[in-house]
C-alpha cells in the first residue's frame, strides 16, 4: 500500500486528485482574464511601448544619447545584459540540475522558471542589440561568408564565444521548455470547448496522445536534455565572465570570475523565481502547489549561492592585495571608498548580508520576508554588475583619462523597457499556458501528497477494484 | 501514424496508475495483445511491461552531438587556419583551446535539436498531426488501455471480461 513517507514533508497539499491538478491549473488558461491580470498586463504593455519608443530613439540618434564616454565604453547596457542573463540561469538550473538530482520540489516551479529563462534571455539579447548601436549589422557577429573576402569572426574572442553560448542557451532552453509543455498542451486541447482553442492548442501539442512508448522516449530525452543543459548553464555565464576576465583591466582580470559569476547568476535567478512564484501563487490561487516547502527550498539555494558570492567578493579583495599589483589593489580600494562607494556598499548589503537572514527558519518560511529579500537580492545583483563594470573602467592605468559615468534618461528608459518586455511576455505566458507542469505534479502526487488522494485511496483500500489478485498485492 | 480506418478497438479505462500497470501483466497473461496504453503522465516500468524495446534515441543524440562538434572543428579549422590565419600572441593560428567553448556549444546545440527532432519523427508528432485519441480523459486523469479487436483471437466479450477483471472502471468500444 502507498503511504507518504513521514520523513518527507508533502509537496502538494489539499489531498489533490489527478483531476484536481488539471482543473486547478487549467482554470487560468480556460477562464476569462482576471482583473489583476488585466491591470498588470496593461501597465506592462504601456511600459513596453514607452520603452520601445526610447530604444528606437537610441538607435535613431546613436549611442550618444547614453551616458557613455571615451573612458567608460561599457556601463548600463552591459550591466543590464549580464543581470538579465544571470536571471535566466535559474530556470535551466531548476529544470536540469534539480531533475538530475531527483529533487521533486522542482515540479511545481520548473515551468514558470523556464519561461522566465526564455524571457530573461530575450531581454538580455535586446541590450546586446542596443549596445551595437546599429542592430541591422548584428549578423556580423556570426561566421557568415561575406563580400569582404576572407573576413571571419575571431574565434579567439570571448565576445564571439558569447554569441554562440547565448544563442545556444536560448535555443536549448526554448526547446526544453516547449517539449515540456507538449503533454500539458494536449490536456488543454482535449478539454477545449471552443473550436479555435482546440485548433491552436492542437497545433502546438503536436498530436500528443500520451502512449506508453512516447512517454518512455520522452523521459529519456528529458534526461539527456537535462544532462547537456547542466554544463550549458555553467558554460554560458562562465563565458560571459570571460568577456571581462580575459581583458587586462584591473578588477576584471581575475580567474575567480567564472564560478563567481555562475553562483551570482543562480543567486539572482532564484530570487526572481521567488518573486514570480509568490505572485503567481496568490493571484492564481495555487497555494496547494507552491507550498512553504518550495519557498523554503529555494531560499536555501539563495542562501548557499549568496554565501558563495560573498566568499568570492572577499577572495577578490584578498587576491588584489596578495598579488602585489598596485593597480589591482587600487581598483578594489576605489570600489570600496571611491566615488562609487554607494554602489559597492549597496551590493555588499544586499548580496552578502541580506541572504544570511535566511538562516532563520521563521524568515525562510515567511512570505513577506522572502518577497522583500528576493527583491533586495535582485537589486544587489544589479549593483554587483554595475560595480564590476563601471568602477573598473572609470579609473584604470592612466589617471589622465579617469572619468565618471552618469546614466541619462535613455539609459534608464532602456532598462525600464526590458521590464515592460519581460512582464508582458510573462503575463501572456501565465494567461495562455499552464504555469505549473501538470503531468509532473501528477507523477509525484502519490509520494508527495499531503494525504493519499481520494481517487487513489479508494483503490488502495480495494474499494474500486474488481480484481481480487490486485487487492492481495496492495494490502 | 498508422492507418486505423474502420478499425474497432476495445478501450479499458482505469482510475489508477498502479492498477493499470498490474492490469497490463494480467491482460497479457490472458493472451490478449495490447495495442497501447495511454496515460496522463509517465509510469515507470509501463513500457517494459508492454514489451516495448528500449529506446535508442540516446545513440541518435550522441551522433548528432558528434556531428555538431565536427562541424565546429571544420569551421574553425577552415576559417582560422586556412582561409584567414591570424597569429595572436605568437601562437599557432589554430590554437584550439580557444575554440573549445564554441565547439562545446555546437555539440550541445546539435544534440538538443537533433535528438528532439528524432523524437518527434519517431513518434509521429508534428503540428499537423491529428492525434489518435481513444479517450479524451487519458490526458487528464484516466489510464487507457486500447486493444485492437482485429489483431486478437479472443472475442469481444472475452476481452471485455479480461479487462474488467483486471480492474478497468469502464470498458468502451471505439471505432476509427
Amino acid at each position: 500500500m502507498h503511504v507518504t513517507s513521514p520523513v518527507r514533508t508533502p509537496l502538494v497539499t489539499g489531498g489533490k486528485t489527478y483531476a484536481d491538478v488539471t482543473e486547478d491549473i487549467c482554470r487560468q488558461v480556460e477562464g476569462k482574464p482576471t482583473r489583476e491580470w488585466t491591470i498588470a498586463f496593461a501597465i506592462s504593455f504601456i511600459v513596453l511601448i514607452y520603452g520601445t519608443a526610447c530604444v528606437f530613439w537610441t538607435w535613431w540618434e546613436g549611442l550618444g544619447v547614453w551616458g557613455l564616454n571615451k573612458t567608460i565604453g561599457w556601463a548600463w547596457d552591459i550591466t543590464n545584459f549580464v543581470w538579465w542573463v544571470g536571471i535566466g540561469h535559474a530556470g535551466t538550473l531548476i529544470s536540469a540540475i534539480l531533475l538530475l538530482f531527483r529533487m521533486k520540489y522542482r515540479t511545481s516551479i520548473n515551468r514558470a522558471a523556464e519561461a522566465m529563462t526564455i524571457f530573461a534571455v530575450i531581454c538580455a539579447a535586446t541590450f546586446i542589440l542596443m549596445h551595437m548601436g546599429r542592430p541591422w549589422m548584428a549578423h556580423w557577429a556570426l561566421p557568415l561568408p561575406n563580400a569582404f573576402g576572407s573576413l571571419w569572426v575571431n574565434f579567439n574572442s570571448p565576445l564571439v564565444w558569447d554569441v554562440f553560448a547565448i544563442s545556444t542557451y536560448f535555443t536549448v532552453s526554448l526547446v526544453f521548455w516547449y517539449i515540456g509543455l507538449v503533454p500539458d498542451l494536449a490536456t488543454i486541447r482535449d478539454r477545449a470547448t471552443s473550436k479555435v482553442s482546440r485548433y491552436i492548442y492542437g497545433v502546438f501539442s503536436l498530436g500528443w496522445n500520451g502512449g506508453a512508448k512516447t512517454w518512455a522516449r520522452y523521459e529519456y530525452i528529458s534526461l539527456i536534455l537535462a544532462g547537456i543543459s547542466t554544463p550549458l548553464v555553467l558554460s554560458v555565464h562562465t563565458i560571459v565572465s570571460m568577456d571581462f576576465a580575459t581583458s587586462v583591466i584591473p578588477g576584471w582580470h581575475t580567474t575567480i570570475f567564472p564560478p563567481y559569476f555562475v553562483a551570482g547568476a543562480i543567486f539572482s535567478g532564484f530570487a526572481m523565481v521567488q518573486n514570480l512564484m509568490l505572485i503567481i501563487r496568490v493571484v492564481f490561487k495555487l497555494e496547494d502547489y507552491i507550498t512553504f516547502e518550495h519557498i523554503e527550498s529555494m531560499n536555501k539555494i539563495i542562501t548557499l549561492t549568496g554565501s558563495i558570492v560573498g566568499v568570492a567578493y572577499i577572495t577578490e579583495f584578498f587576491i588584489a592585495w596578495y598579488s602585489g599589483v598596485e593597480f589591482e589593489s587600487y581598483a578594489f580600494l576605489n570600489r570600496m571608498a571611491g566615488p562609487y562607494w554607494w554602489a559597492y556598499w549597496a551590493m555588499m548589503t544586499c548580496n552578502v548580508i541580506s541572504p544570511q537572514l535566511f538562516w532563520s527558519r521563521r524568515i525562510r518560511r515567511s512570505i513577506t520576508w522572502t518577497f522583500v529579500l528576493s527583491v533586495v537580492v535582485n537589486i544587489g545583483m544589479w549593483f554587483e554588475r554595475f560595480v564590476i563594470i563601471v568602477t573598473s573602467l572609470h579609473r584604470d592605468y592612466l589617471p589622465s583619462s579617469w572619468a565618471m559615468f552618469t546614466p541619462t534618461i535613455f539609459d534608464i528608459s532602456d532598462y525600464i523597457f526590458s521590464f515592460g518586455l519581460f512582464f508582458t511576455l510573462f503575463l501572456l505566458f501565465a494567461k495562455f499556458l499552464p504555469v505549473i507542469n501538470m503531468f509532473e505534479v501528477k507523477a509525484i502526487i502519490r509520494s508527495s501528497s499531503e494525504k493519499l488522494p481520494k481517487s487513489i485511496a479508494g483503490v488502495a483500500k480495494g474499494e474500486r477494484v474488481t480484481n481480487p489478485t490486485y487487492n492481495k498485492d496492495v494490502e | 501514424m498508422a492507418d486505423f480506418h474502420n478499425s474497432k478497438f476495445l478501450v479499458g479505462v482505469y482510475d489508477d496508475d498502479d492498477v493499470v500497470l498490474k492490469a497490463v501483466k494480467d491482460v497479457k497473461e490472458a493472451g490478449v495483445r495490447i495495442h497501447e496504453v495511454y496515460t496522463p503522465f509517465p509510469i515507470h516500468g509501463l513500457d517494459v511491461a508492454l514489451g516495448h524495446p528500449r529506446t535508442r534515441i540516446g545513440i541518435a543524440a550522441f551522433l548528432f552531438g558528434l556531428t555538431g562538434f565536427l562541424c565546429m572543428v571544420a569551421l574553425t579549422l577552415y576559417t582560422m587556419k586556412f582561409d584567414w590565419p591570424m597569429v595572436i600572441g605568437g601562437k599557432d593560428p589554430y590554437a584550439y583551446p580557444a575554440y573549445i567553448p564554441v565547439m562545446f556549444e555546437f555539440t550541445v546545440l546539435f544534440t538538443a535539436l537533433g535528438m528532439v527532432g528524432t523524437f518527434l519523427v519517431s513518434n509521429g508528432l508534428g503540428p499537423t498531426v491529428k492525434p489518435l485519441m481513444f479517450d479524451l480523459r487519458s490526458t487528464d486523469n484516466k489510464f487507457v488501455m486500447a486493444i485492437d479487436l482485429e489483431k486478437n483471437k479472443l472475442s469481444e466479450a472475452e476481452i471485455s471480461s479480461v479487462l474488467k477483471s483486471s480492474g478497468a472502471a469502464e470498458v468502451n468500444i471505439k471505432q476509427f
